[in-house]
């Protein structure tokens, strides 16, 4: 096994005490604790690293940190594969297992390199205009192809092992990124007292401190990085997030924040969540995350060793590997000098320096000298060689001159970008800055601030000035007083004059503006010429900055090279515009827990215990699990099981569970006045102990809901909604009190939690009753007849409400008791019913004796029909206004061929009938100009012994015996029906009254 | 986003639901017209800008509240309960 | 130059020196027969096809941003007919059979890919409530098919089958529907358009729209004012603003819908697959992101962003239909302003001033119809007369109550 070559014998932040194997492409190799798989990687000298996305192109590392272009990896394997994984934001672990991606059918040798070959065919665009013919071919060959070729890592196939939680927090200021701006804010406002949260998204805090040799106070940086970050621990309302990245930043002050809090274990430990997914509501925040490199457009600028100098000096001074044996340094400014000068530390080679400005600074050329470097001023890299590792370089001065240089790492440095990305996320602009040449944070979202290089501000000097102030007036604006300001520390001197050079026109060879995406300088040209100049269109036609790096390193150089093709400014050319999340975020993060059974919360009735013990089959009904039916050994099937049901209910006495029923309760002197005006009945005139049914129109005039309102005193009402439109209704009757009628005396609340609610119907249903109703109340048929509705008590004493209305048409009563005693109410039925043969019947069963009574529900209110459409246009009082009065009148409500409920049966009795189906009339084509209605519901009726149906009919009700088919194109059925009254079952309601 | 209820607090978006346009009234009675309560109905304000809008916090207090906000920066300039509000506060 | 193979392989030994601009970038003439407000999917459908279909070509497409800006670069590319009422299955499906055909008429590879969209159902009242649609849709000539859970186990075999808190029951599928490349819809239209002498012209916002007695003479722009005969609006997400210049109130509200990509992936998913127990639909671009959508956010918005909830909301979807997916990282998400209509479907209507017409209140079918209500709009101010598809796109229809509801909520935007 290879021993590290590239790694350095001393400094860095790796703990060479601490070994971790792992293995890449199948190979084993060893790192240290403190390295990232990018850094160990390179310590063991491997440099390619990724294949690019068209030309498959070999690819190394560019950068050290988020904005890394090429270095894409599939992390770990099986179920746990995380695909297009940035190498250099993974922190190592012992055995890791990390493949690379995109090739096949290995990194070194990939097929599809080939496509390099046909280059000058596959430009940018070169999709939209062939693969036209013939026009079926795109479907069968051309995209296949090109849908195998595209995409980047593969997804994991299974269900992702690893829990994900959402953790919420708040705080007075919230601190993005812990590099010295943001550990200044953090420590300043921390100070104050007030709530601070720093989050930052490596493992380790400092940002760039960590990656450059510099002093902070006379003394090493990482000194104050120590002091500093041992008070903030030490403030107890301070929050340190490390491996925490802040992605997006939503409507006032809500920060999205993503924590990876196991990603740097193999396998996350016991009741650990891999990531968690934040929401940070944060009074005032700072940002401060830095800034990040350029690079520079040149041919052959993409072949692994070609490297951004920022990076060179990261993997050097933090991770204390040599990313190569002989450097050259390409720069435009004075921060690529850093570079050479880091490099020297070390003991590394550097060859040559090529500063694209035509006057060096005289301790820069004493620098050079003293490290043996050769400078080529005013001079540019022209060409690179090498096939999958950097062998050497083309320098080309001022007078064309051109000078071939060998080395096997080209570091590049054209200025820093601050990252901005936040300050765009509420479509702010960011605003070109002439002097800095890059784009600084424009109108600023509502309580962010912009501290240090993020601002513009690249000094380390400015970075802690500016920390340490911003901080200071983020807390006191979210109230919490400051002492007087202590002066920022002194840093040793830094020189960050840059004149940036976006291209070198060579003569030959690719020069790539986006890596990953293979956005090359030629596409750029082509896109101005075909008219797609706005950086949009660029975009959007070449696909520039569209990579999983979302253009971190290559919009700034697109622009320029636009800006250059139409002979506009860059301010002129446009603004890039940032979206969130600022780096890629896991789906699994931002869904939580809300995944299999968890994905929504699950309700229970009451008697769901008993209703399992009673052997149910559940149902889920939006939320709620409801019994369906009870199957018993002697059942045949489902159908007999629910034949069983009814037939025991109309025979002799069922119960069911109806607490999923909504329930509001509705108390003041106003409440009948409120019930006339929201329903379109009457309900002044219900008497005391009464309950009727209501039905209640949306204002447009359709129906919204139906069920009984009981009158339980003279100002107090108990109504009750559908199951499904619980909410809606309660939501509803909110508005048109408070919003439309305050003046009102009523008050309301939803009980529908409150009580447990069974439906005890049959014949024997008072009987049953009698048998655990307090004797003090008398339920004879004259004492309670139908539609009474009363408070009583059961059992000794508990208190109920007893309603004698019927869905399933036969003597019914609704018993309803506080939830607790729901399981004790169905056991003392139950028992009591046993004489009677009381059966527990489902929602299958109830399902049947409803449509067998031509009771409608939400199959039926669907939303699109009228009370018409239902046949109860004369429930309507024309004697008060009520909602949706007057858009119920509009024309089209009122039409006599309006699809209205009727029922249908089968002419042959044998054939079953089928939801959904429409009708056509007898020697029509199954066409849509003949399409008469549909089918809502259908059941098989034990008592008739045949199916019957619900449906909308075009002038139904006047259309009762004829003959129609109900027609099932996509379940290939097609049934003759007979069109007849929706009531199949004791018309005249003589059982209700029993 | 958040909302101040004035009876909860600040509280998240996802406690509350949404009705739109506030400035509508209901012409009440028998004596409305179909074309006022059209009106009423189906045209709504719809301004790139501050707009007087309802909403009811559903998983708080359950009041339904008068929100003035900007539709194009979502700033919230106040919010009242509604039965208290004075009409016309965005304009 | 015409596209092809053969023109694309000669340009690239020329190094592609040869190509012109896709379309011109025109200025404003001071007038023309036809002002078509918005250079989206719509605006340049409408120009292409009154240039193609209706012998107008003197037609100006006025955008005040870049063409394809707005919701025609910021959908979910889906494209489909499976609609449940007879007032949209007709035009929808025209829609479609102008996709088909729309890349040779183009000259321009829209990238349309019929893959299927699996509409998923999880109860049996779902199932026939789909069961209705399909059924309508074959009365109407369009393909649709109930797929069984082992068929779709079969296709998709990484769904929660097991786990599901609600269990995949069947699906409706139509195999005919899929995407298409929203960006080349509209260079596409655009190129074609130009080619028939449109003048495009970009970066021109409407400042107002010029009535004389009743009728329309204009519009005034940032770039001077425009005369013209008939002026058409194709400004979804503004439609309100827009119609306001004229004068007119429409029943409509402008709310953000969400969208999002993933990074790019290894093929995976080769339909379209809309959960049917939450706000839910995917698919997988060409590129390999995994393209999702949506509910709207619920709010009136003009801020082409959107807010956690919904965000969560979608995601929280996306692992309770498709487990595997928690590694997958989502790449971008952003923000459309829906033209939400009072009945969720959408406005193509002359309106009270004469030679001014709207195409508005598309909600979230705008990409899809993008063919036809191009046609539909073209045919409308060629002729004044409603295109026989597109009849019931009425504008009083509100009044009259000949509403078209698909999901029956009534006239609440925000809960189509």
């Amino acid at each position: 096994m290879s021993k590290q070559p590239l790694r350095l014998p001393n400094g860095g932040l790796v703990d060479r005490a601490r070994t971790l194997s792992f293995r890449f492409d199948g190979k084993s190799y060893d790192g240290h604790a403190g390295d990232t798989l990018a850094s160990a990687l390179l310590a063991n000298g491997v440099g390619l690293m990724g294949r690019s996305f068209k030309y498959h192109r070999p690819r190394g590392l560019l950068s050290a940190g988020p904005e890394e272009p090429n270095a894409l990896v599939e992390l770990r394997a099986g179920a746990r594969r995380e695909p297009n994984t940035r190498a250099t934001m993974v922190e190592l672990f012992q055995n890791l297992e990390a493949t690379s991606q995109n090739r096949w059918p290995s990194l070194r040798f990939d097929v599809l390199s080939v496509n390099g070959l046909a280059g000058p065919a596959l430009v940018a665009g070169f999709y939209y205009k062939t693969f036209m013919w013939p026009a079926a071919f795109w479907e069968k060959l051309y995209e296949p192809l090109i849908r195998r070729a595209a995409g980047l890592g593969r997804a994991a196939e299974f269900e992702d092992p690893d829990h994900y939680e959402k953790a919420f927090a708040f705080c007075d200021v919230l601190v993005i990124g812990a590099g010295p701006a943001g550990l200044s804010a953090a420590l300043t406002a921390g100070r104050s007292g007030a709530r601070v949260i720093i989050c930052d998204e490596d493992f380790q805090l400092g940002g760039r401190l960590l990656a450059e040799r510099r002093e902070i106070d006379g003394r090493a940086a990482a000194d104050w990085l120590a002091t500093t970050l041992a008070e903030l621990a030490s403030l107890s309302e301070v929050r340190i997030m490390p491996r925490t990245s802040v992605y997006g930043l939503y409507d006032h002050g809500i920060y999205g924040a993503v924590e990876r809090v196991s990603d740097h274990v193999a396998v996350p430990p016991p009741h650990q969540p891999r990531q968690r997914g934040w929401r940070i509501y944060a009074k005032r925040a700072v940002l401060a995350a830095g800034a990040l490199e350029r690079p520079i457009v040149f041919a052959g600028n993409d072949l692994p060793g070609v490297m951004l100098a920022g990076a060179v000096r990261a993997y050097v001074n933090r991770f204390a590997v040599l990313p190569g044996r002989k450097a050259v340094i390409f720069t435009s400014g004075d921060s690529g000098w850093a570079t050479v000068r880091d490099l020297a530390e070390v003991g590394a080679h550097v060859a040559a320096v090529v500063d694209s400005r035509s006057e060096i600074k005289p301790e820069f050329k004493s620098l050079a000298s003293r490290v043996g470097a050769r400078v080529f001023a005013g001079s540019v890299v022209e060409a690179t060689r090498g096939g999958r590792a950097l062998r050497g370089i083309t320098v080309r001065d001022a007078s064309g001159k051109r000078t071939a240089l060998a080395c096997d790492i080209l570091a590049v440095s054209n200025g820093w970008n601050p990252t901005l990305h936040l300050t765009s996320h509420q479509n702010g602009k960011p605003v070109w800055d002439e002097e800095i040449q890059a784009f600084v944070p424009g109108v600023l979202p509502p309580g962010l601030s912009v501290a240090g290089s993020a601002a513009g501000r690249f000094t380390l000097a400015e970075a802690l000035q500016d920390g340490a102030r911003l901080g200071r007036e983020a807390a006191s604006e979210a109230g919490f007083a400051m002492a007087a300001a202590q002066p920022a520390p002194t840093t040793d001197a830094e020189a960050s004059e840059l004149k940036p050079i976006w291209r070198v026109k060579g003569r030959k060879g690719k020069a790539f503006v986006d890596l990953q995406n293979d956005v090359t300088d030629k596409d750029v040209e082509l896109a101005a010429r075909e008219g797609f100049r706005s950086v949009e269109h660029l975009k959007r036609y070449t696909t520039l900055g569209m990579a999983t790096d979302q253009g971190k390193t290559s919009n700034l150089s697109g622009l320029a090279l636009m800006a250059e093709q139409t002979g506009k400014a860059i301010c002129d050319t446009g603004t890039t515009t940032f979206r969130p999340p600022y780096t890629p975020v896991a789906i699994g993060a931002l869904a939580g827990h809300h995944r299999g059974k968890d994905f929504r919360p699950v309700r229970l009735t009451p008697t769901h215990d008993w209703s399992r013990e009673q052997g149910a089959v559940f149902l889920e009904t939006g939320q709620w699990l409801r019994a369906q039916y009870y199957p018993k050994f002697t059942d045949k099937d489902w159908l007999s099981t629910v034949n069983r049901e009814v037939l025991a209910t109309r025979g002799g006495v069922g119960i069911c569970d109806v607490s999923t029923l909504g329930k509001i309760d509705l108390q003041g002197t106003d409440a009948a006045e409120f019930l006339e005006r929201v329903y379109i009945n009457a309900w002044k005139t219900l008497p005391i102990g009464k309950a009727r049914y209501g039905l209640m129109l949306r204002e447009d005039g359709f129906v919204m809901d139906d069920g009984t309102t009981s009158r339980l005193g003279e100002n107090h009402f108990l109504m009750t909604t559908t199951t499904i439109n619980a909410t809606k209704v309660m939501q509803h009757l909110e508005f048109c009190h408070q919003v439309l009628w305050p003046h009102l005396d009523v008050r309301m609340v939803s009980v529908s939690e409150q009580w447990a609610q069974v439906a005890v119907a049959g014949p024997r249903s008072r009987e049953v009753l009698r048998g655990i109703v307090d004797a003090k109340h008398d339920i004879s048929n004259e004492a309670f007849p139908y539609l009474a509705a009363r408070e009583i008590s059961v059992g000794g004493g508990i208190p109920a409400r007893l309603f004698r209305i019927s869905f399933s048409g036969e003597l019914a009563y609704e018993l309803a008791v506080p939830a607790d005693y729901g399981q004790a109410m169905m056991r003392a039925l139950m028992a009591a019913g046993q004489a009677f043969g009381i059966t527990p019947y489902g929602l299958d069963a109830m399902s049947v004796m409803r449509i067998e009574k031509g009771h409608v529900i939400g199959s039926e209110l669907n939303g699109q029909t009228t009370v018409r459409d239902l046949g109860l246009a004369k429930m309507m009082s024309s004697k008060k206004d009520f909602i949706g009065r007057l858009m119920a009148k509009r024309e089209a409500l009122v039409q006599s061929d309006r699809p209205t409920l009727v029922g249908f049966k089968p002419i042959d009795k044998g054939k079953s009938l089928s939801g959904g189906a429409h009708f056509v009339g007898i020697r029509r084509a199954n066409k849509l100009e003949n399409d008469e209605g549909y089918v809502t519901s259908v059941a098989y009726s034990p008592n008739l012994q045949h199916w019957i149906g619900l449906g909308f009919l075009k002038n139904g009700p006047a259309r009762i015996g004829e003959r129609i088919r109900a027609v099932d194109l996509v379940r290939n059925s097609e049934v003759e029906v007979e069109i007849c009254s929706p009531v199949f079952f004791d018309h005249e309601g003589t059982r209700l009254h029993g | 986003m958040r909302i101040a209820c004035p009876h909860c607090g600040l509280r998240d978006l996802q406690e509350f639901t949404y009705l739109g346009d506030a400035s509508p009234s209901r012409p009440d009675g028998l004596a409305a017209t179909e074309s006022a309560m059209f009106d009423y109905v189906y045209l709504r304000e719809n301004p790139r800008g501050l707009l007087e809008e309802l909403w009811f916090h559903n998983a708080g207090c359950r009041a339904w509240l008068a929100v003035c906000r900007d539709t194009l920066t979502h700033t919230i300039q106040s919010v009242v309960p509604a039965n208290k509000r004075k009409k016309g506060a965005a304009a | 130059m015409r596209y092809s193979g053969f023109s694309l392989i000669a340009q690239s030994l020329k190094g592609h020196a040869g190509w012109g601009p896709a379309w011109r970038d025109a200025s404003p003439k001071s007038t023309y027969d036809v002002v078509i407000i918005g250079g989206g999917g719509h605006g340049l459908a409408t120009a292409y096809y009154l240039a193609s279909r209706y012998g107008v070509s003197n037609v100006a497409v006025i955008e005040k941003g870049y063409i394809g800006s707005g919701n025609a670069g910021r959908n979910t590319t889906i494209i489909r007919s499976n609609y449940l009422l007879s007032e949209n299955i007709p035009f929808f499906e025209s829609s479609m059979k102008l996709w088909e055909g729309l890349e040779q008429e183009l000259n321009y590879n829209a990238m349309v890919s019929q893959r299927g969209a699996l509409l998923l159902c999880h109860s049996d009242a779902q199932r026939d409530a789909f069961a209705r649609r399909g059924n309508a849709m074959r009365l109407a000539g369009v393909d649709a098919e109930i797929m069984e859970v082992e068929q779709i186990r079969a296709m998709l075999p990484f769904l929660d089958y097991e786990n599901a808190r609600f269990p995949i029951r069947g699906g409706l599928m139509q195999w005919r529907a899929g995407t298409a490349r929203h960006d080349a819809v509209v260079w596409g239209y655009a190129r074609a358009a130009d080619a028939r002498g449109v003048d495009i012209v970009q970066n021109c916002e409407v400042t107002g729209i010029s009535v004389e007695n009743g009728r329309v003479v204009g519009v005034d722009t940032t770039r001077g004012q425009i005369k013209a005969k008939k002026v058409a609006l194709a400004v979804a997400g503004n439609s309100s603003r827009v119609a306001a210049m004229a004068g007119l109130r429409l029943p409509i509200e402008s709310h953000v819908l969400q969208a999002f990509v993933s990074e790019g992936l290894k093929p995976l998913l080769n339909c379209v697959l809309t959960f049917g127990a939450g706000h839910l639909y995917i698919s997988q671009s060409d590129k390999g992101g995994l393209v999702f959508g949506g509910g709207i956010d619920g709010y009136n918005s003009y801020a082409q962003r959107g807010n956690l909830p919904t965000i969560e909301d979608v995601m929280e979807a996306a692992m309770g239909l498709w487990p595997a997916l928690g590694r997958v990282r989502v790449l971008r998400h952003w923000g459309g302003i829906m033209d939400m209509s009072m009945d969720g479907s959408p406005i193509i209507d002359h309106t009270s001033v004469q030679g001014l017409y709207i195409n508005a209140g598309w909600c979230y079918g705008g990409f899809k119809a993008t063919p036809a209500s191009g046609m539909c709009l073209a045919h409308l101010v060629a002729k004044d007369e409603p295109h026989p598809v597109a009849a019931a796109y009425r504008l009083d229809r509100f009044a009259t109550g000949r509403l078209i509801d698909e999901r029956g909520m009534g006239a609440q935007p925000n809960l189509h």
